[in-house]
């Protein structure tokens, strides 16, 4: 069995509104393995989000362990955490998040520019992320002038171009028709079976959870219910409908 | 991230909002060019001092005679005979921190050429006078030691002098009358205008001092001489000269100590220090209200990176959530701010030699543009950038990533 890749024991995280305090997170204890494929589900407000955040080392907990590759997260910097993202964590929003004034192909570059990868083999490598998303063709193109889809795929090659161990998606669907939404999760499904990149996922949607091999479900910054997805049984006996 | 990279991003994000920092430019533009233009005034004014004190002649030693009492009043210096040829010429010779001395006489005399008179000042003296007070011929030459030495009727003459009695003919050549001496003409002094007192340098005729001791003024003390000019070597030496002077004239006068010199030596390079000394003030004054327009523009350039700190907070948080470090956004915005001051600076450079030669020539203003002052200006403009960048950028690099990224 894998190394778990993330680790969070009795995590919390208060927000604090000037009298009110909001709890997003009680206590929730969690285990990761290298490769998996895990949807977070649950109500607007019940937690999921903060969860996301901070695994993703964006934000910190209040209270808790979380272990990111078996390093303690709370005793590191603000630069150490900037590594870790640029490095180990690719992150997919529901916005896309590219910059408006680049291209494609820049807004693939911008993690390896914070990571100091020389310009040449930048561009390479961008083109070949772009390539694996079957968008190499747009690699010219700003944002504003290409589909939701092909943004989204543009926004997950950006994240995997430095090779993370782990990709965090955030509701990356929810921009999305139904049917562009299916293959942006084949996309999610692909990376995980074939780089074996740990893919997380935040989603409202019972279609885009079916793709995960765990579903975890939220409410009220605690943790519900936490059972298999149907995504293995899909992917590994390439039995499923699509197949 | 290389300085490369930031140095693009920062470029672009410049080019976007083009008519933006074109105006938070302007400020620089501004401030840059009107620091230059001023301090070239400053210098030019500088200069043309400098050059009207070098008019009378540089590193000079005014020698007058003592004073004279008669009745128990106490007329000024220069009033006595005290000085004479002789002490001019040991000056000139024996003492190693002066390069020459000149005696020279003078007085103000009627002058008649045909049917025209005016009245000038007539200053004799030996020809090494030309050379320490620098005086230049428009035409013809100077007289010789052998016409000094045989009181020859020559002279030397000024251009005011020469457009009050000689009109526009050439006069070089022409005999007139100085107190019913006939003088010929032999030289015409070049133009050197007003001095510091406000004097016409040009309402002159200089005369060999022989032939104006013997031929024109005669003297109740044959050989004494009205005033003494000495050169000393060179402007470091000028002290030393007028140690000198003071103990070798004691020595030839006979003066024990304890008694008072019956001479006095004046040190005309004071007055230019003085001068200076004023212009520079000016200058500094000048350059000081120059800089707060350089300040008015560092304040813009702070105030529109603020604006574009906000304007651009969810731009922020991508780049912080694929990995940007604080230092990142830092020197990106600093970059930014730095670029803006800088190529302000460097267009307010252009700006402000071009404003100066402009002004030189149409306002007639000596202007000097300071290669030192611009490479300052820029240098300051630059620093204007950092300082008033590093606000806006820290406050960027702050941000909160997840704040940022929810930022609309």
């Amino acid at each position: 069995m894998a190394a778990p890749v993330i680790e969070v024991i009795r995590l919390s995280k208060t927000y604090r509104l000037g009298p009110v305090s909001v709890e997003a997170l009680r206590d929730v204890t969690l285990s990761i393995r290298q490769g998996e494929f895990l949807a977070v589900m649950g109500p607007s407000g019940s937690g999921k989000s903060t969860l996301m955040n901070i695994l993703g080392c964006l934000d910190r907990p209040t209270d808790g362990v979380y272990r990111f590759d078996g390093q303690e997260v709370e005793a590191l910097g603000r630069d150490a955490l900037a590594a870790i993202r640029s490095r180990k964590i690719g992150f997919v929003f529901q916005g896309f998040n590219l910059l408006p004034r680049m291209t494609a192909l820049e807004n693939v570059e911008l993690p390896m520019i914070y990571d100091t990868v020389p310009s040449g083999q930048r561009r390479e490598r961008a083109r070949n992320a772009l390539a694996a998303l079957g968008i190499v063709d747009r690699g010219g193109h700003l944002p504003s002038q290409m589909s939701g889809g092909q943004q989204q795929r543009v926004a997950i090659a950006r994240a995997i171009v430095n090779s993370p161990s782990l990709l965090l998606a955030d509701e990356p669907t929810g921009n999305l028709d139904t049917a562009t939404s299916e293959e942006i999760m084949e996309v999610f499904a692909g990376l995980n079976e074939q780089r074996e990149i740990t893919v997380v996922t935040v989603t409202h949607d019972p279609e885009v959870a079916r793709y995960a091999r765990r579903v975890i479900r939220f409410r009220d910054g605690r943790i519900v219910d936490d059972g298999p997805g149907e995504g293995r049984g899909r992917c590994r006996d390439g039995a499923s409908a699509n197949g | 991230m290389n300085l490369y990279s930031a140095g693009k991003i920062a470029y672009r994000s410049l080019r976007a909002n083009r008519m933006r920092s074109i105006l938070t430019m302007l400020g620089m533009v501004i401030g840059v060019s009107a620091v230059i233009v001023m301090v070239a005034i400053g210098a030019g004014a500088n200069e043309r001092i400098a050059a009207q004190i070098s008019s009378i002649g540089s590193n000079l030693l005014l020698v007058l005679p003592g004073s004279t009492t008669a009745g128990g009043l106490r007329s000024g210096f220069g009033s006595a005979p005290t000085l004479t040829m002789a002490d001019a010429k040991a000056i000139g010779r024996e003492l190693p921190a002066v390069r020459f001395a000149a005696p020279s006489v003078r007085s103000t005399s009627p002058v008649v050429y045909g049917n025209q008179n005016w009245s000038t000042l007539v200053q004799g003296v030996t020809p090494e006078y030309f050379e320490i007070r620098e005086y230049r011929l428009a035409e013809g030459r100077y007289f010789t030691a052998d016409e000094m030495d045989a009181s020859s009727k020559v002279a030397v003459v000024g251009k005011t002098v020469i457009r009050n009695l000689f009109g526009e003919e050439s006069p070089v050549g022409a005999i007139f009358r100085i107190k019913r001496v006939p003088f010929t003409v032999i030289g015409v002094l070049e133009e050197k205008g007003q001095s510091l007192q406000g004097q016409d340098q040009d309402d002159i005729i200089i005369a060999p001092i022989t032939t104006v001791q013997n031929k024109l003024f005669g003297s109740e003390h044959p050989g004494s001489v009205g005033v003494i000019i000495a050169q000393a070597v060179d402007r470091e030496s000028i002290e030393e000269a007028e140690r000198e002077v003071v103990s070798l004239l004691r020595q030839r006068h006979r003066i024990g100590s304890g008694q008072e010199d019956d001479f006095s030596v004046r040190n005309l390079s004071e007055m230019l220090a003085v001068a200076e000394a004023s212009t520079r003030v000016m200058s500094l004054l000048l350059g000081a209200i120059a800089s707060v327009s350089l300040l008015v523009g560092g304040i813009g350039i702070m105030n529109i990176m603020l604006v574009s700190v906000t304007e651009r907070t969810r731009e922020i948080g991508i780049r912080l959530a694929v990995g940007a470090r604080e230092r990142d956004i830092l020197v990106q915005f600093l970059i930014e701010a730095v670029s803006l001051s800088a190529a302000g600076g460097v267009v307010g450079i252009l700006l402000g030699v071009g404003g100066s030669m402009l002004i030189s020539r149409f306002a007639g203003w000596s202007t000097i543009v300071d290669p030192g002052a611009v490479l300052l200006a820029f240098g300051f403009s630059a620093a204007v950038g950092i300082f008033f960048g590093f606000y806006p950028a820290r406050k960027a690099s702050r941000l909160d990533p997840i704040e940022a990224l929810r930022h609309e």
